[in-house]
């Protein structure tokens, strides 16, 4: 469209090399992570998915359960906060007045502000309790999912908000002057305009869900175990890293950090999913 | 409307003047250290850090050209920083290990492990073999000690911990044979979970523990087969379960770290020791 | 018309989730405040901490803090924007190179922030030698907050329809200044949005931070200097120290309050920056 002026060119290199700078984060992050945890792979990897147990100073090294509870995790607060994020988004755009849109939308930043520490801690010392009263021991998959869905609502709710907003208001005029209702116009036109924007703000908690520490430390009991119930505490990988890397030695430092790269690994496969499920924009005519 | 050029001038002035003070300050602020201080670092074991920099502080009270930085990261951070010489000298709350047997450690203080239970259990006792059973899933209502029929929920530590392996060590138990309801890191967590639950147990440190039920915590210590979970008795030797705290060197300390190191074991920091309901060693 | 019921139980559902919100966070600060508003003052505000933060206040911590977020923001606003613009303005839709790169932002936006602490400390601290410093702090934060930030931005850039670009390039503007002039002021919501959830989730951060800025609550006096963030004061208040409850709450309602403050500072900012650049006439 442009024809690039030289002091356009100039800031495009510039830019390029920002961009590659960044980029090249992830890849100090991973190689390092790559280096540290090298010795343990080198033992073959096979031992890692085994049903072994988790038993460190027995040099047992499953990682399955921790695994499986980091999933389920995710995916439990992900169902959770992806709805009610979404219709506080549609709240925040279409049906508050710009002036409690404005506070409310403060009152999210707010809520995404308040640190893992802060959350886990309310949740180890009201949460916890109460659902003990309901079915022992408390810290367990459900206290932590709730929890954890609390933490990324706001993420949710604020960049599906963003995306909301960017849907080009002829769009919603068109829709309207069609006839279409206020839902009708959201769910017809503004949801799937704004798809891309939604996908994105959804991944981007659900990493964050899934490289929470502080908070599952707290609140999901901590047991190295295949849950097999709602109450069951479990114990996620980002748990066990926080809970051993300060005592571990040598092999099982090294293990640590392969749940680490599994961790990324878990991350990159979320990535392109949401690449895949976002695709294709939506045109007008 | 047009500027004279002499105050098109002082502007320039004002601007590079503003600029250099700027300038100035953000050097000063990226700073190039104090290089006047004597400087020490210590790093290590969480548990022994707060008392530790407590003592630092008092250190350098005294001493105007000291600083101290005190980091945390767990004992064995400490012992691998101390042995490479990253940091002056390591906090463990452990004792050292046949294979650590090249570091040279000195105890700065005893902390006792104690089970406790929720205030309003009416336990106050427990022996060693009520402990195992209930440890390894084999009691596992209150109603077989004793009290109301609840299922006890089992708290347990996470690997590593050296109240882990004073416990495991004493009451005769394999890591593997524990059958845990929920498993903590620090000892806070343990404590606030048992005050939250009325129907638990969990071990934590004395001091911990005493400290928190006297300000009103819902937990109480019990008594080990009849001897008093009391700071006293960990003293004397009577209460069986204790740790050491420690601070660690590669070689035998000297200069400021000897300095240091004989503040921390000498009478003048008994109080902060005993403020932690700790039992302070160097007697 | 035909969308009767659907629409009634939609409009339910929202303001259930409303309600939900509303009810789950108030839930959370009035427990906050509950407990930790005794313990707030101006001497709390002012004051450094004494007896391992038990007693005193957190003003040291609190210029810390400040410090980490400056370094953190100061990184990661041009580092983001430029990537976001680049993303955005010059590569094409599908180019490899543009695919690449946010894929490489979307896997390190989901780096546990633990994993982000080793790497800070082996990075930052030894390998580019500032140890523990807030400029180690600050700079690992900026990592972890950079990809919520591109992608905000980026959107927000994205969404621009192309009317301004054409209208640009047929006034004659170079692409730069076109940026300059009127898409970046048009995007500053969405650069405030993306500044926002940075700032969040800086401020959040522990484990990061404990490994890289430390853990000496002492004055800073330069970014090399060793200080302790907030949270980190939280976290060791609440999960290390005993008795430390009262004070960890109280310095969680500061750090809220604080993160109240920035939010509406940049909020606030945004519409400035975009008030003056951009004037909506007939449309």
């Amino acid at each position: 469209m442009f024809r690039l002026v030289t002091k356009d060119r100039a800031l495009g290199s510039a830019l390029m090399l920002i961009a590659v700078l960044v980029g090249s984060i992830l890849l100090l992050v991973v190689g390092f992570l790559a280096r540290e945890s090298w010795p343990a792979l080198n033992e073959g990897p096979g031992a890692f998915f085994s049903a072994s147990g988790w038993y460190p100073m027995e040099g047992r090294f499953g990682l399955l359960p921790m695994l499986w509870a980091s999933l389920l995790i995710t995916a439990g607060a992900i169902a959770l906060a992806a709805p009610l994020g979404l219709m506080n988004a549609i709240a925040l755009r279409f049906f508050l007045p710009p002036g409690l849109a404005a506070g409310y939308r403060a009152l999210l930043a707010l809520l995404a502000g308040i640190p893992s520490v802060v959350i886990g801690l309310w949740g180890l010392v009201s949460l916890v309790p109460l659902i003990a009263l309901w079915q022992p021991p408390g810290a367990g998959l459900l206290t932590a999912t709730l929890v954890l869905a609390l933490m990324i609502l706001p993420t949710v709710a604020l960049t599906s908000s963003s995306a909301l907003h960017a849907v080009p208001s002829d769009w919603l005029r068109g829709s309207a002057a069609l006839g279409l209702s206020r839902w009708g116009t959201i769910t017809g036109v503004a949801l799937p305009a704004a798809r891309q924007g939604i996908i994105g703000g959804m991944l981007l908690a659900m990493a964050r869900a899934v490289g929470e520490t502080l908070v599952v430390l707290m609140v999901a009991g901590n047991v190295v175990q295949m849950p097999s119930g709602l109450f069951d505490p479990v114990r996620t990988l980002t748990a066990n890293i926080a809970l051993e890397m300060a005592y571990a030695m040598d092999l099982h430092r090294s293990a640590l950090f392969v749940s680490g790269l599994l961790l990324v690994a878990l991350v990159t496969i979320l990535a392109l999913i949401a690449g895949r499920l976002g695709q294709g924009q939506v045109h007008a005519a | 409307m047009d500027v004279s050029y002499r105050q098109k001038g002082i502007a320039v002035m004002n601007r590079l003047f503003q600029t250099t003070i700027a300038g100035l300050g953000l050097m000063g602020l990226v700073g190039l250290g104090h290089a006047e201080d004597r400087q020490l670092t210590i790093t290590g074991s969480s548990t022994v850090a707060p008392l530790v920099m407590e003592m630092a502080k008092r250190f350098e009270q005294r001493h105007a050209d000291v600083r101290i930085d005190v980091q945390t990261g767990g004992s064995t951070r400490g012992l691998i920083d101390a042995r490479r010489g990253t940091a002056d000298i390591g906090m463990m709350s452990r004792a050292l290990t046949e294979k650590e047997a090249d570091m040279v450690g000195h105890t700065l203080a005893l902390d006792g492990v104690t089970l406790i239970v929720h205030r309003d259990n009416p336990l106050e006792d427990i022996d060693k073999a009520q402990v195992r059973a209930i440890y390894r899933g084999e009691i596992q209502n209150w109603s077989a000690l004793g009290g109301p029929d609840q299922p006890i929920t089992v708290v347990h530590k996470a690997e590593g911990r050296s109240t882990l392996e004073v416990f495991l060590a004493h009451f005769e138990l394999k890591n593997s044979e524990v059958q845990p309801d929920a498993i903590i890191g620090d000892n806070q967590q343990g404590l606030k979970t048992v005050a939250g639950n009325r129907y638990s147990i969990a071990y934590v440190s004395i001091g911990a523990a005493v400290y928190e039920r006297n300000r009103g915590a819902a937990i109480k210590p019990l008594s080990l087969s009849g001897v008093a979970p009391e700071v006293a008795r960990v003293r004397t030797g009577e209460f069986p379960l204790s740790r050491p705290l420690n601070l660690v060197t590669a070689e035998p300390p000297q200069g400021l770290a000897r300095e240091f190191i004989e503040f921390a074991r000498s009478a003048e920091v008994h109080d902060l020791i005993e403020a932690q309901f700790f039992v302070p060693f160097g007697d | 018309m035909r969308h009767r019921w659907r629409d009634r139980l939609l409009t339910t559902l929202l303001w259930l989730s409303i309600a939900v919100l509303l009810a789950a966070l108030g839930w959370l600060l009035a427990d906050l405040v509950w407990r930790g508003w005794p313990g707030l003052s101006w001497s709390f505000l002012l004051d450094a901490p004494r007896d391992a933060g038990r007693a005193g206040g957190i003003g040291s911590i609190l210029v810390a803090t400040g410090l980490i977020l400056l370094v953190a923001l100061g990184t990661a606003l041009p580092l983001g924007l430029g990537s976001a613009i680049w993303l955005n303005e010059y590569t094409r839709a599908g180019s490899r190179a543009g695919r690449w790169t946010r894929l490489s932002l979307d896997i390190l936006a989901g780096v546990p922030s633990i994993v982000f602490g080793l790497f800070g400390y082996a990075f930052f601290g030894l390998f580019l030698g500032l140890g523990y410093s807030i400029l180690s702090g600050g700079l690992t934060l900026a990592c972890m907050i950079l990809p919520i930030l591109i992608r905000t931005i980026e959107q927000g850039l994205a969404a621009q329809g192309d009317d301004w670009r054409q209208a640009g390039a047929a006034l004659g503007m170079s692409r730069a200044s076109l940026l300059w002039q009127v898409l970046l002021p048009v995007s500053a919501p969405a650069i405030a949005t993306g500044t926002l959830l940075g700032m969040g989730r800086a401020s959040a951060e522990t484990a990061a931070l404990l490994f890289t800025s430390g853990y000496v609550d002492r004055m800073p006096e330069a970014l090399s200097d060793s200080g302790r963030a907030l949270s980190v004061h939280i976290y060791d208040l609440a999960m290390n120290v005993s008795g430390g409850d009262a004070a960890a709450y109280s310095a969680a309602l500061v750090l809220i309050v604080l993160i109240v403050f920035i939010n509406g500072l940049t909020l606030g900012a945004s519409q400035v920056w975009m008030r003056k650049r951009v004037s909506y006439g007939y449309y």
